[in-house]
């Protein structure tokens, strides 16, 4: 009796044995049956990563320089955070960055694209109905709080090292926050509006483009920033599985107890960080000026 | 020979407009099987605190006539936008009946609903409902372009009615940058940009401070000269119903209570709750000679005063006079007459 309390009755070493041995089992042939076909699923993604990968590396790169600071400068309407962006791509290439940064800027855009492309039709699903809501919510929990090393086992299983998996980790990561955002941004929308809608016989489609939608757009916009800040924090663990980038050189710099150049790429990464972050946020304020209006 | 139409346009045939029967509304799960209660007397209170539903209206019969302002007054809770909801079906009734044009309302389709909605029906609410990140001739061409109306079409009613509302120049305003009395210009502007038969007005002017509040009334008044459309206007300042009414129906605990001509609710209230409702009413501004003059065709010497006019109005006249003053329509015919007996016994009743 005694010892029922002081030592937990556990299952036997040999069960727990067969429980692993099962599963990883099961899943093992699982890969191997259908591991190439889920591969080719995303395979287009995979073209567009490289591609645009490609783009950004081979092109000129006072080309590029020039259409990101273009697209800095009319996204946030900052000189100030312009100049700053040119001086900080200045330091990355001189300090033999460029082509990294460029591959963490494909990935994170990659990444970025699909995450709102899979992120706000799933966060408009949720706030329509709260059956919807009460099964995403907590698979975004685990999503979000599950350790990142511990789902990309199956992931590399599945998959293999390479750019596919990091992908798939990065996004696993960064799509919670505009799921979220999302369905909170139209389920905020004024009760009184929709109801002026409705009273004019909108019909659902309508409700949805002409008012939830557009009332919604600076909070979906804080979800976007969210969604590139954690992807941007993947970076380093996606590296980890094959994706090439400011990550690599980090991982090199741990293995090797290279200061400098972990120093350097950190902030390389922090610097892109900025400026996605200050770059979204101004044009996400920008798209709620009807709100500020009245203050002027 | 010329025949002589006066006398028969004025006994213009009134047609129902809206007509509601039976209505009832619970919200709750078990709504069905709680009216039963309701219909063996359950009221408002027992009903929440024995079921845990509230009750929302009680058996209401309500008959709207045509091209008038029918005024639904009520305290808060009392269900009166509850009621009004259910003209255009934005809440969904528990039992009854809504016939529009004869038509019930409650068994249209989805389709069917949103195009009686787009066609027949315009609303204002009260805190207007505007859409904020739209400019004010979007805001008003809402109702066109749900119907897909044509937008240089729609653009240009949106600007009659802009001007009607006298909102020129703010066309491309944002709601935000426009005072409360001028944002409810937009939602009148809005509702009526659609041309619907039928207004529906949720307590439309409760927001706004009392001198705005009354130039709006005024408007709506005059705008309505020219319209003659079927309003329902919902209200808990006795004021303004009695202002704006040519009936008023007064709601008190889901159940309607009484529904008359201004002047029969102040003159004959049905009951202590209709009673002080209306015993603060300057009964001398808003009753007119008509309701208390002795109706007779004899004529009277001296100063006569119009039988539309109100009783302050030519309340000088008869303290001046002391004595029974000629009452005349608008005619000049003399129809009847009133002295200062008659105004004392209405006054001494307030």
């Amino acid at each position: 009796m005694v010892e029922f309390f002081s030592t937990f009755p556990e299952m036997s070493k040999a069960g727990l044995r067969l429980f692993k041995k099962t599963v990883d089992g099961a899943y093992r042939n699982f890969s191997r049956e259908y591991g190439d076909a889920i591969e080719a699923v995303f395979d287009p993604v995979l073209y567009f990563l490289v591609w645009f990968e490609k783009v950004l590396q081979n092109s000129p790169w006072p080309l590029v320089i020039l259409v990101f600071l273009l697209l800095i400068y009319f996204g946030s309407r900052s000189i100030y955070l312009t100049i700053g962006s040119f001086v900080a791509f200045i330091l990355i290439g001189y300090f033999g960055m460029w082509e990294d940064t460029m591959s963490t800027v494909s990935i994170i855009g990659v990444c970025t694209f699909i995450s709102i492309g899979l992120g706000i039709p799933i966060g408009i699903l949720m706030s329509g109905s709260d059956r919807a809501r009460s099964m995403v919510s907590p698979v975004l929990d685990i999503m979000q709080t599950m350790p990142s090393f511990v789902y990309l086992i199956p992931v590399v299983m599945l998959l293999g090292i390479g750019k596919v998996p990091g992908l798939l980790a990065v996004v696993i990561y960064a799509i919670p926050p505009i799921i979220r955002l999302t369905d909170l941004g139209i389920r905020e929308v004024d009760k009184e509006v929709l109801e002026a809608a409705d009273a004019f016989g909108a019909n659902k489609r309508q409700k949805l483009f002409r008012v939830q939608l557009p009332l919604a757009l600076p909070t979906i916009f804080a979800g976007i920033n969210q969604t590139i800040m954690m992807a941007l924090a993947m970076v380093v663990i996606a590296s980890m599985i094959g994706v090439k980038g400011l990550g690599q050189p980090v991982l090199k710099a741990i293995a090797n107890q290279y200061f400098t150049m972990g120093l350097l790429n950190g902030l390389a990464i922090v610097a892109l960080a900025i400026i996605f972050d200050r770059v979204s946020q101004s044009y996400g304020k920008r798209l709620q000026q009807h709100r500020a209006g009245s203050r002027e | 020979m010329e025949k002589d139409y006066s006398s028969i346009e004025r006994v213009r045939v009134s047609k129902v407009k809206i007509k509601i029967e039976k209505l009832y509304k619970i919200f709750g799960p078990k709504a069905k099987e709680m009216t039963q209660e309701v219909k063996n007397g359950v009221n408002k209170d027992e009903l929440l605190a024995k079921y845990n539903h509230v009750l929302g209206l009680d058996n209401i019969n309500l008959d709207i006539e045509e091209q008038t302002i029918q005024v639904v007054m009520g305290l808060s809770g009392s269900g009166k936008s509850t009621l009004i909801r259910h003209i255009n079906r934005l809440i969904e009734p528990t039992e009854g009946v809504v016939l529009v044009d004869n038509q019930d309302v409650t068994k249209l389709d989805k389709n069917e609903l949103l195009d009686f909605r787009r066609t027949r029906t315009g609303m204002v609410f009260q805190r207007f409902g505007l859409f904020p990140h739209q400019n004010i001739i979007d805001n008003v061409q809402l109702g066109l372009s749900i119907k897909g109306v044509e937008k240089a079409e729609s653009n240009e009613t949106a600007m009659f009615w802009i001007d009607k509302v006298g909102l020129n120049g703010f066309e491309y305003k944002f709601p935000n940058q426009l005072s409360g009395g001028m944002q409810q210009r937009v939602g009148l502007a809005r509702a009526l940009a659609n041309d619907p038969d039928i207004l529906l007005m949720d307590e439309a002017f409760s927001a706004l401070d009392p001198l705005i509040r009354s130039d709006m009334q005024d408007q709506l008044l005059e705008l309505q000269k020219n319209l003659k459309k079927t309003i329902m206007f919902i209200t808990h300042d006795l004021d303004e119903a009695l202002k704006l009414g040519d009936q008023i129906a007064i709601l008190n605990g889901g159940k309607l209570v009484q529904n008359g001509k201004p002047e029969e609710i102040l003159l004959n209230p049905a009951d202590d709750y209709v009673t002080k409702f209306v015993q603060d009413v300057n009964r001398a501004k808003v009753l007119k000679v008509k309701s208390i003059m002795i109706s007779n065709s004899q004529g009277t010497e001296g100063p006569k005063v119009n039988m539309n006019d109100s009783i302050e109005s030519c309340l000088p006249t008869i303290l001046d006079t002391r004595s029974t003053l000629g009452v005349v329509d608008d005619q000049n015919n003399i129809v009847g007459s009133i002295s200062d007996k008659e105004v004392a016994s209405i006054l001494r009743n307030n």
